[in-house]
This record gives structure tokens, C-alpha cells and sequence, in this order.
């Protein structure tokens, strides 16, 4: 016959209730340690979670053309930077459209000019592209239409207006078919942008879209920035990307002089990256529960000589050393497993006040970080006091009992 | 008091068992104090038949506890044999050694030595517990060493609400709900007033005439003069070893 499970758990609980300030003081740790573990790993993969989202936005099966090309690296900074060392044409995005697994392309021209209205004016960034932008981008339209679907290289005088813009051009007036300013040049306003299109690197808000082939008049260039594809599905994207670096190899005279990333490349990079900055920062998190472990030792240790007369009488009424052990471990586990659970409580509050504070991060702890968290807490917990818990078992009995 | 001479047919019966239940042979128990050698104990004999009520008297210091330990299995001889009920327990694996204590011993401390934040009850059902009783059995075994030691209106009490005779009827309840064959009495009214002492020795006492073995260490004359055996100690040594008489019912 040995004591159960239940008699070990409801002696180790009278020791636990019967001591609270021992026991408030390593719930505490662990509870800090395993809050620390959740919240921290909770912020990393927010991040991780809200830059994924971001690319997302950026448009579904996206493959984008670069002019440019460096042999060492398919992505390089020049690239992005966008330094033409031949021109990409219009032309060139035209004969994107020919490959069936292309469902639309969007050629893109940026530049900065002046903007005016009635007086009001200011400098805009302004987008040169087609209609296809709207849909390859999920953008949405608050008010009139967007670029009108025409031949590329035809130089409408039309234009889509950011709402901040709006605000500031046309303050309360009605903005679309007024006529405005931008550069030399008049454009008609046919639309005006919802306020929630907003991604990396652009804000739509502050944007004035116009056709593209207005766009190189504007600018005075023959060139493209970039060229959006959107592949017709998933599968799809990698023969697309060949296929581009081909049709457009053969156009440039058989020289490879663009660069073509795909949207789940770029992405990949930065979820390695942030992916592994989670676990760091996990791990960092982890320490604290050592720490906590370490603590529960030392707690163990004082609470072992403040019981020796307890643990002497139990040996004088017949228990073996092996079940003192089982005592105090398991007054330490139970110790580990409540601070755990507080922890998890604590630690998802905190998450939820992070998502409350910053909406746009999804601070959600992953699953393995809790699990990783408990199990963490559990094994400090019985590691740390096992030396306590054979410290006690070793006791001379007779000593223990006169309080030696 | 009347003294009355052991009746012979006692004797008969205690030759015809001849078997001891407690036999120490040559017991020695030294201590090393620094450079110091202590003979706590300096060749003990001592033969232990079922039933019998003994007392250890002598000087403070002169190794009556470090005996009673010893007998107890709370402590281990440096040289000599120690047979318990036949069989030799002088140097038992701890598993072993703890599991004679929980059902063949049972000890009665001066300082009761109650856990503080288990209540009466909870302090009689541990050795059962620490035995592995089923809660189910536990609970009847409680109910009545409670209702025996006179404790029924305080078993949910903790000690601090109990005064130190109730304390120590606590303590001999624990000490025999096991049902030991032995039970072993260090100053049990050392810290008692002369009432709650006798109470307590009363109750030894009735637990000796149902059949068990009591063992008392005391400093106290009268209650010594009461057990059937007397054993005088010092230095360690047993001076004398008395059959009395038989101790009148009070
Ligand atoms: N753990 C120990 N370490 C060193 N010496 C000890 C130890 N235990 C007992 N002694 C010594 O052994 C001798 C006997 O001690 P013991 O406690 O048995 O005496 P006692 O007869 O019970 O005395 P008292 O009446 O004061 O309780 C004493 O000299 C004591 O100092
Ligand atoms: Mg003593």
C-alpha cells in the first residue's frame, strides 16, 4: 500500500495554504515568467502576422517586374531601388497579357509633381497605371470610377484622387468631374479612393492615380518602374514568373536585364526573419522561468529547514524517504502548475491589451509558446526541488524532531 | 497504591512465550561531538516481552532517549543487534525500517509535534495516509480514537485551539491509530500540568492493558513508580532493571 495521488496532493495543498507567502511569492515568479514567455512571443508573431497580412494586401498571386538584373542575387538593392539600365516599355507589359496563365497586369509609372485646384495646391505623388491596378491591388473606390479600361498607350486627361487629397484640394466641394492641375497639365477628376487602401510603401490616401501613358507624357519618359502580374492562381505564379523572364529576355535582344520576385519570395524572407526573432525572443522569455526555477529552489530549501521538525515526525510515523520526496515535489510542481495557469491568464490579458492598444497587430501567442511556457514552468519546477526535496528525505529523523 | 507481588501465573505465562518482542545484544550508540567520542549508550541488554509497561528513569543526559529512538528505529545502534519480534533490525533499508514504524510503532513525543495547519482529525488520520488507507477505511478508525481520547467537540479544532492535555491525547491517538504493537512515551507529561499529566498516564495505562507494549521515559518519580518494569539509567549503562508490582487500578 502506498499514499495516493490524492492524499500527496491534498498534504502538499495544506503545506501550500498553510505557508502563503511562500507560496504567493513563487506563484508570482512563474506566473511573470510564463506571462513574459507568452506576451513577448505573442508581440513576435504580431509582427511576424502583420507583415505577412501586409503583403497579402498587396495584391493575390502577385509576380513584379523590375527592370535591372544583378547575377549574383535574384533581389537585388539596385533593383529595388529601381535604376534602369534598360528601359522596361510599355510595350514589354503588353506582351505580359499573351500568357494564358496571366489573369491581369498592371504597368506601373510613379513621380512627384505639383498638384493644384483653385488656388489650393501641393506636392502629390502620382501613380501612372491602368484599371487593372484597382483590382490586382483590393483597392475600393469611394466615389466615381477608377482608370478607364483602354488601350495602354492612350493619354487620357483623367485622374483618381486620394481622399486626403480630396480633403485638401477640394475641402467640402464636390470633387469628382472637377478639373485639375497636375504639373503643365489638366486632368478630370472621375473618382476619389476609399480611405481604407492602404499598404506598404504607398498610402493611398495621399496618391493621385492617372493613366499611364499620361503618366510618361507627365514625366517625360518612356519608362516603367514596375509591372504588377497577377497570376491566375497559386500554381500558377512560378511558370508565370519564367515565362516573363523568357518572353522579355527574347524582346531585349536575348540579354536578362529585368528582375522578377514573386510576392511569396519576398514574403518568405521576412517571415524567416521574423519567425526567427520570435523564437529569440522567446527563448529570452524562457530564462526568466530558470530564473523562476531557481527561486523555487531556494524557497524550497528554507521551507525544507523551516519544516524539519514536520518532515522528522513523518519519517517518526513511517513514511520512507521516497515519499517525503514525492511531498515536496509535488508541493513544488503544484507551485509550477499554478503559477503557470496564472501566467497563461496574465499573459493573455496582456495580449489582449496589446491588441487593444495597437489594433493592427495581431498579438496572438502561438500554441507551441504556450505549450512550450507550461511545460517550461512544470519541469523547473520538478527539476529545481529535487535537491530540497533529498535534502529533506535525508534527514535524521531524531535530529529533525528536537529542531536540528 | 497497594504494592502487590507479581501474580506467578503471569510468570508462567511470560516464560511459556519466552520469545522477546524487543532483544538488544551489546547495543552501543556513540556520538562524535567534535574530537569527542559520546557513549550515548555503553552496552545495553535489554529483553522486551509483548505487554509488559515499562519506565526509563535516570539523569538528563544519560542516554534514555537516544534508547527510546534507538527501539523506536529512529536511530541506529554504532554496534550490537537489535531483534524485533524475532527479527534483526540493526541496520534495515530506510523502505523497511519505515514501514516497521508505521504499523508495529507508535510514538508520544513531550512536544506533541502536531502539524500546526491539520486539525485534530487531520493530524490522527496521517499515519494512515502516509500508510495508503483508503479515505473510506480512514474515516470510522478517526472517528473513534477521537471519540476514545475524550476529543469529540474539538476534532476539527487545530492545535492552537487545544490545550496541551487535548494536545497530547491528539498525539497518543496518532501515535495508536495504526494499532502498534509498541508505543514509546518520551516525557509525555513533561510539558503537561499534574492534571492533564495524569489523564495522559491513564490513558497509557489503559492502552497497556489492552495488550500494548508501553514504553515511558519520564523524570517524574511518581509516574515511573507506576509501570510493572523500572529501568534506571546512567551514563549511558543500565543500573537497574526491577520487576515491580502491579500498579492498583486508580
Ligand atoms: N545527536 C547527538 N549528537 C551528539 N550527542 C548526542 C546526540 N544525541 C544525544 N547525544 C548525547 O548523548 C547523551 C544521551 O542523550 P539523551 O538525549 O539520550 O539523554 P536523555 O537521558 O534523554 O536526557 P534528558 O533527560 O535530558 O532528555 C547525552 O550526553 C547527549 O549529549
Ligand atoms: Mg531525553
Amino acid at each position: 500500500m502506498t499514499t495516493s495521488i490524492n492524499d500527496i496532493i491534498r498534504f502538499s495543498w495544506t503545506a501550500l495554504v498553510g505557508y502563503p507567502t511562500r507560496t504567493l511569492l513563487m506563484l508570482t515568479a512563474m506566473a511573470i515568467g510564463v506571462a513574459a514567455v507568452i506576451m513577448l512571443t505573442a508581440l513576435g508573431e504580431g509582427a511576424r502576422r502583420y507583415v505577412s497580412n501586409e503583403f497579402t494586401s498587396l495584391g493575390t498571386n502577385l509576380v513584379i517586374v523590375f527592370p535591372g538584373y544583378s547575377e549574383t542575387s535574384g533581389l537585388n538593392p539596385i533593383a529595388l531601388v529601381g535604376t534602369t539600365p534598360r528601359d522596361l516599355t510599355l510595350d514589354d507589359a503588353q506582351v505580359l497579357t499573351r500568357n494564358t496563365n496571366v489573369r491581369r497586369i498592371a504597368p506601373i509609372n510613379i513621380g512627384s509633381v505639383k498638384a493644384s485646384f483653385q488656388g489650393r495646391s501641393r506636392e502629390v505623388p502620382v501613380i501612372g497605371s491602368n484599371h487593372e491596378l484597382l483590382e490586382i491591388r483590393h483597392w475600393e473606390l469611394a466615389q466615381g470610377s477608377f482608370l478607364p479600361a483602354a488601350d495602354l498607350d492612350r493619354a487620357t486627361p483623367v485622374c483618381v484622387i486620394g481622399s486626403n487629397i480630396r480633403d485638401e484640394l477640394f475641402d467640402t466641394q464636390a470633387a469628382v468631374g472637377q478639373w485639375l492641375r497636375l504639373g503643365d497639365r489638366r486632368f478630370r477628376v472621375i473618382g476619389v479612393m476609399a480611405s481604407e487602401g492602404r499598404s506598404i510603401g504607398v498610402d493611398v490616401q495621399d496618391t493621385i492615380m492617372i493613366p499611364v501613358a499620361s503618366a510618361q507624357q507627365l514625366f517625360n519618359t518612356p519608362s516603367l518602374f514596375r509591372i504588377l502580374v497577377e497570376a491566375k492562381t497559386r500554381s500558377a505564379i512560378e511558370p508565370v514568373k519564367l515565362a516573363i523572364i523568357e518572353q522579355l529576355k527574347e524582346r531585349h535582344q536575348g540579354k536578362r536585364d529585368v528582375t522578377v520576385v514573386t510576392q511569396d519570395a519576398v514574403l518568405a524572407t521576412f517571415d524567416r526573419i521574423l519567425g526567427a526573432l520570435t523564437y529569440a525572443i522567446g527563448g529570452i522569455a524562457a530564462i526568466s522561468l530558470a530564473v523562476a526555477g531557481i527561486l523555487i529552489m531556494n524557497v524550497m530549501l528554507v521551507a525544507v529547514s523551516q519544516r524539519t521538525a514536520e518532515i522528522g515526525l513523518l519519517k517518526a510515523l513511517g513514511a520512507p524517504q521516497r515519499l517525503i520526496i514525492r511531498l515536496i515535489l509535488s508541493e513544488a510542481i503544484m507551485l509550477s502548475a499554478f503559477g503557470a495557469i496564472i501566467g497563461l491568464l496574465l499573459g493573455e490579458l496582456g495580449c489582449l491589451a496589446i491588441r487593444q492598444a495597437f489594433p493592427d497587430l495581431p498579438a496572438y501567442a502561438p500554441l507551441w509558446a504556450v505549450l512550450t511556457a507550461i511545460a517550461v514552468s512544470l519541469l523547473a519546477g520538478f527539476v529545481f526541488s529535487l535537491l530540497p526535496a533529498r535534502q529533506a528525505a535525508r534527514l535524521d529523523p531524531v535530529l529533525a524532531l528536537t529542531g536540528k | 497504591m497497594v504494592p502487590v507481588p507479581l501474580l506467578t501465573t503471569n510468570m508462567i505465562e511470560l516464560s511459556m512465550i519466552e520469545l522477546s518482542l524487543i532483544e538488544l545484544k551489546n547495543i552501543h550508540r556513540n556520538f562524535l561531538v567534535g574530537e569527542q567520542t559520546v557513549h550515548a549508550l555503553d552496552d545495553i541488554n535489554l529483553s522486551i516481552q509483548a505487554g509488559e509497561y515499562i519506565s526509563i528513569m535516570g539523569p538528563s543526559g544519560s542516554g534514555k532517549s537516544t534508547l527510546l529512538n534507538l527501539i523506536g528505529l529512529l536511530d541506529s545502534a554504532t554496534k550490537g543487534t537489535y531483534l524485533l519480534n524475532q527479527q534483526d533490525v540493526t541496520a534495515l533499508p530506510d523502505g523497511q525500517q519505515a514501514a516497521k514504524r508505521s504499523k508495529t510503532i507508535g510514538f508520544v513525543f513531550q512536544a506533541f509535534h502536531l502539524i500546526p495547519r491539520l486539525t485534530a482529525a487531520e493530524n490522527i488520520a496521517l499515519p494512515l495516509i502516509l500508510a495508503g488507507t483508503e479515505p473510506d477505511q480512514r474515516q470510522p478508525l478517526v472517528n473513534k480514537a477521537v471519540m476514545d481520547m475524550g476529543l469529540s467537540d474539538r476534532a476539527h479544532h487545530t492545535p492552537d485551539q487545544l490545550s496541551g492535555g487535548q494536545r497530547q491525547r491528539v498525539a497518543i491517538a496518532r501515535a495508536t491509530i495504526m494499532q502498534p504493537n509498541i508505543l514509546l512515551a518520551d516525557e509525555p507529561t513533561g510539558n503537561l500540568d499534574q492534571k492533564s499529566g495524569q489523564d495522559v498516564i491513564n490513558i497509557l495505562e489503559q492502552l497497556n492493558r489492552q495488550g500494548i507494549t508501553v514504553i515511558i521515559v519520564t523524570h517524574d518519580a511518581n509516574i515511573g513508580q507506576r509501570a510493572t518494569r523500572q529501568i534506571q539509567m546512567v551514563d549511558g549503562r543500565i543500573e537497574s532493571d526491577q520487576q515491580c508490582s502491579q500498579i492498583s487500578s486508580r
